[in-house]
């Protein structure tokens, strides 16, 4: 069994997955990230997987070879998801499926793939992605606001349904961060949702690992089910 | 492969389950040792777990992915889960109709 602690990040490609993927190696964590193209994270407690995270064979084979190699799962941030503005009424219905597969079908696979390997143990952490746009109905966003809405369920769900195996289930749900993902959005936008917020500031990374490192701690064993958004929304 | 290898494999689960479970909930690795019902020592997450067990197992000897609890399981009028012998045939029924 690995003598350090094992973290499986979805999305680690770019963005926030490539920033958790950096921080909790340089920290000694053992890092499984995935993605669907390469990533050029080099780093020796970095391994990285290519597969779509709702493709539950490619999923299963990921977690089967993390059980040979390190025989533990510490942790499992679900970090991937994908996101599209538009009004409802231009939305492609294709659009809206490929959001549900990979925010929600995509959330529950590597939750439950990871939470048979962290049973074992009978410890695991795992941290799920929410948005700031769930609380406050952000227009322009209703499928990405919807899917993220349903990963709160599942989190409040398995939060419960995982508590008698040791593992906490638990969501952030930042406030937009500069990344490919809210470039696209247009910058009045962005001012508008600022305005929402008590803290009318944009996200950094570290906002974000500070609310992760929260829910990992040995001490956070009695949060569950539980979701934190940044900005005081 | 022959129902003699699946009810080993099954009964290897079994022991691994007795190694991570609570004594009250330990189970004797034999066929006719009762997963469901009143005369089971398994609770509901109990049987969840070595369903698991025995999923994972199969995966890492055969390289086949199934889900033994699905609609199918559990419209039988008789449940497959009921003993660690009808878990086995259930799984033997499973790997042999879908061989690839």
């Amino acid at each position: 069994m690995s003598d350090s602690a094992v973290m499986l990040i979805s999305g680690t490609r770019k963005g926030i997955g490539r920033h958790l993927a950096e921080t909790y190696a340089a920290r000694g964590w053992q890092v499984i990230g995935c993605s669907r193209k390469p990533s050029d994270l080099t780093h020796p407690n970095y391994r990285h997987f290519c597969l779509d995270v709702n493709d539950e064979a490619a999923v299963q084979a990921m977690l089967a070879e993390i059980r040979k190699t390190y025989a533990r799962l510490d942790a499992l941030i679900n970090n991937a998801g994908i996101a599209a503005l538009n009004h409802a009424l231009l939305t492609p219905i294709e659009t809206a499926r490929r959001i549900f597969e990979t925010n929600v079908i995509g959330t529950f696979l590597l939750c439950r793939e990871a939470a048979r390997l962290m049973q074992k143990r009978k410890w695991g952490r795992i941290v799920n992605f929410s948005s700031v746009a769930v609380p406050l109905d952000l227009e322009g966003e209703a499928v990405y606001a919807a899917s993220k809405a349903a990963v709160e369920t599942l989190t409040r769900i398995l939060g419960r349904e995982l508590a008698p195996l040791g593992i906490t289930v638990n969501a952030v749900g930042p406030t937009a961060v500069r990344t490919d993902l809210v470039e696209a959005v247009p910058e009045i936008k962005l001012q508008a949702l600022l305005a929402r917020q008590a803290i009318p500031r944009l996200g950094e990374f570290a906002d974000i690992v500070n609310v992760i490192d929260f829910f990992l701690r040995p001490e956070s064993s009695l949060i569950t089910g539980q979701v934190i958004y940044l900005g005081g929304v | 492969m022959t129902l003699a290898e699946i009810q080993a494999l099954v009964l290897e689960a079994v022991e691994e389950w007795n190694q991570q479970a609570d004594e009250a909930q330990r189970l004797e690795a034999a066929l006719e040792t009762r997963l469901l019902g009143r005369n089971s020592k398994l609770d509901s997450l109990g049987l969840v777990n070595l369903i698991v067990l025995v999923e994972e197992k199969i995966a890492d000897r055969y390289d086949r992915r199934l889900t033994l609890a699905d609609e199918r399981a559990m419209s039988q009028e008789r449940s497959p889960f009921r003993s660690v012998q009808s878990l086995a045939e259930y799984v033997h029924l499973l790997l042999t109709e879908n061989q690839p």
